[in-house]
């Protein structure tokens, strides 16, 4: 069976949608959303590596490289968000999280 | 330039006391005003003999004040010999009265306030008497019911001065209505408010009438009646009095004033000023006389019965403009404004010797509660019986000139209504001197009633109290001797020359010199058997009074409660008015305009939020949530072509 473009694209949408479906149905941790998140980025990077090895452009991949470098940024600073949260509050569950309520 | 200082002086110390009275403090005010006022008394003093004696009347204009189509509304002082008789007697007695208060208000904490509304109040008073049009004249008539408001309500801490303030101003209202509606019915039949122009006009027009409310009158006529009603309340007629027995509630300089000088007379001057409009309007003039004379005898019994002793004076100043009015009414105003001018004085002797009496007894005020202190207050005993003696128009006293002139020309008007008037003015004028007498009797002899802390406290006056008082006795008792003549004489037309205009056919003025002897006699002799019964039943019989009140209990509580004026008004307006503004109160402003308006609208506001806040819950993948949807939303839209 040759793997082709379909394939890299079907997993990259199961792994966007799973992303999803985690940050919507979680209703325990921020730190689960913020996983969530980091997969949809990933499920993003297939998608570019993907077309980039189909349509044989080096420039997906060097972008994909890009946004691996953002989403660990992105991850440090969610994560240290949390940890001043959960100083702060005590507390890091997403149905805690309500300050915004109006 | 001196007729704009002898009005304008009193307003630069209003303005001085009254905006700087901080800065400058209380004797810096003090200073101020009354320096202002003897230099406005010594230009109304020159004015006077100027105007009247030197018959120099001119008008001054001072700019104008409305100009729109025909409506010509102009500043100026207009002087002939009425307003400047007017403005010499207005300003030296307000003079007077402001040296008293120095020493009458020393104790108060509120004294450049005081002194500004004083002066303010003169001035109003003598931008009323100088007026050259009846809107001037209404904006001086509006000053002094501003300044009476203020000065009544003076003591604003104590509730009755505020009730009584409002009284005042309320009253006065329902007589400016017809003052108002006067002023624009002369508009209208004349198409001027300048008095030159009314006067030069109104002779065409004396056919002239009016559809109004179904039935048409005269519009002289009407016009006459409508200002009459305007001088009503100004001048505390009956029907309209009931606000100048509760006036009492300000300090007794107040009194002094509003009584003397400047207010209350206002109504007597509109009608003198008035001359020619009511000479041409009979039926008003009678009405002028019924109302006057009967105020005169309606004030006068109740004058009888009261205790306090500003009270008691109060009605008499009600009484004597009766007296004013009536006159004025059988077409004898000179013998009216001199009447004016000789009660000016010993009015405000009067009150300003209670007011001494009143400062010497620790603030009493209730006459069966003094008594034997006629020993400690020379002086103040010694005006009171000065004054009482020109009120009761005991012979060569002020008061018996002009009063004994006022009753005379009633008779010599050979009317129905004059005679009315003279029937009533002679029966005040036995309870004038009663009354005079028992309060006299009452507060100076017999046994000390004060509790005798009271009674060791008793002192004369400082002399800046007593001197006011010398010069005002001095006023009381030579005022009548000597401007006797040229008010009223023969040849009181020289004196009053177009002031006053009196329509050939009305010769009560003249007739009064000659009429029979008993006439001339009867006030004097009235006057007499007044205070004879005063001694009777205070000095030589003081159980009497008592049994009198009791035996006849109905008439006394009649008098006592001032012929329930005050009751009948309380049922037929007063409260009706209250039961009609609490229903437009709660079911009107609150029941719909509150309710649809501002209230409902932030119900509707605050139902609406209320559901849009359900949506903003805090929870951040509700946000997110959103977010999606709306990404969704977008993609299908571009996808589809629609964007």
């Amino acid at each position: 069976m040759v793997v082709g473009l379909g394939h890299y694209l079907a997993v990259a949408a199961i792994l966007f949608t799973l992303g999803i479906f985690g940050i919507f149905l979680n209703r325990k941790n921020v730190i689960v959303i913020l996983m969530s998140v980091e997969l949809m980025l990933l499920a993003v990077n297939v998608n570019l590596v993907g077309f980039s090895a189909a349509l044989g452009d080096l420039t997906g991949q060097i972008f994909t490289m890009l946004v691996l470098t953002v989403a660990a940024a992105e991850a440090a600073i969610g994560l240290a968000i949390v940890v001043v949260y959960f100083r702060n509050r005590g507390s890091i569950a997403v149905e805690d999280i309500r300050v915004m309520k109006g | 330039m001196i007729e704009v200082g002898s009005v304008f002086f009193p307003l630069l110390g209003a303005l001085i006391a009254g905006f700087l009275g901080r800065a400058i403090g209380d004797r810096g005010a003090q200073i101020a005003t009354v320096g202002c006022m003897t230099l406005a008394s010594i230009c109304g003093v020159w004015l006077f003999f100027d105007v009247a004696f030197g018959g120099n009347a001119r008008t001054v204009e001072l700019g104008t004040w409305i100009a729109s189509g025909t409506l010509e509304a102009s500043w100026a002082l207009r002087l002939d010999t009425l307003s400047a008789v007017m403005v010499g007697m207005v300003t030296v007695v307000s003079t007077l009265i402001h040296l008293y208060s120095v020493g009458y208000m020393s104790h108060d904490n509120s004294i450049p306030r005081f002194m500004a509304y004083l002066s303010l109040f003169t001035f109003a008073m003598l931008m009323l008497v100088t007026a050259d049009n009846l809107v001037q004249l209404f904006f001086g008539w509006e000053g002094v019911g501003l300044c009476s408001y203020l000065l009544i309500g003076f003591w604003y801490d104590r509730e009755s001065a505020n009730a009584a303030a409002i009284k005042a101003f309320l009253v006065n209202r329902v007589g400016d209505i017809g003052f108002a509606l006067g002023i624009a019915g002369v508009y209208m039949l004349t198409d001027s408010v300048a008095f030159d122009a009314i006067f030069a006009a109104l002779p065409r027009l004396t056919e002239q009438t009016i559809s109004f409310a179904g039935m048409t009158v005269n519009a002289i006529e009407l016009c006459g009646v409508l200002l009459f009603i305007g001088a009503m309340g100004k001048s505390a007629q009956l029907f309209l009095h009931t606000w100048l027995p509760d006036a009492m509630e300000g300090p007794t300089p107040v009194s002094a004033l509003i009584h003397a000088a400047t207010m209350v007379t206002a109504g007597v001057f509109l009608v003198a000023r008035m001359s020619p409009l009511f000479e041409l309007a009979p039926f008003a003039l009678s009405m002028v006389t019924v109302i006057g004379a009967s105020t005169a005898l309606f004030a006068a019994t109740v004058g009888c019965v009261q205790n306090d002793i500003k009270r008691i004076i109060a009605y008499s100043t009600c009484s004597q403009l009766g007296y004013m009015f009536f006159a004025a009414g059988v077409s004898a105003y000179p013998a009216a404004i001199f009447h004016l001018f000789t009660h000016a004085f010993f009015k405000a002797l009067l009150f300003l010797g209670a007011g001494s009496v009143i400062h010497a007894m620790s603030d009493e005020q209730d006459i069966r509660r003094m008594g034997g202190i006629w020993r400690k207050v020379p002086i103040t005993y010694a005006v009171m019986w000065v004054g009482s003696l020109a009120l009761a128009g005991v012979p060569f006293f002020a008061g018996y000139y002009s009063k004994d002139m006022v009753l005379e020309a009633a008779w010599a008007a050979d009317t129905g209504v004059g005679r009315y008037a003279f029937a009533c003015g002679i029966i005040a004028a036995f309870l004038t001197a009663f009354y005079s007498w028992r309060l006299l009797i009452l507060t100076f002899h017999g046994e000390p009633r004060a509790d005798a802390r009271t009674m060791e406290h008793v002192h004369e006056s400082p002399p800046v109290m007593t001197v006011p008082l010398i010069l005002l006795a001095i006023g009381a008792v030579v005022a009548g001797a000597i401007f006797y003549e040229p008010f009223v004489g023969h040849r009181f037309q020289d004196f009053w020359r177009a002031a006053i205009r009196i329509a050939p056919e009305n010769q009560a003025m003249e007739a009064a010199h000659h009429v029979a002897l008993w006439v001339k006699l009867l006030p004097v002799l009235m006057g007499a058997a007044g205070i004879a019964t005063a001694y009777l039943l205070y000095m030589a019989a003081p159980t009497v009074p008592a049994l009198l009140a009791a035996r006849f209990r109905g008439v006394y509580l009649f008098l006592l409660n001032k012929w329930y004026f005050d009751e009948v008004y309380d049922r037929l307006f007063v409260r009706p008015a209250m039961r009609l503004g609490e229903m437009l109160w709660k079911g009107g402003d609150g029941g719909v305009i509150d309710r649809f308006g501002p209230d409902g609208l932030a119900a509707a506001t605050q139902r609406a939020t209320r559901a849009v806040v359900r949506v903003q819950t805090g929870l951040v993948y509700h946000y997110a949530f959103a977010m999606l949807i709306g990404i969704v939303v977008l993609v299908t839209l571009f996808a589809t072509g629609r964007l």
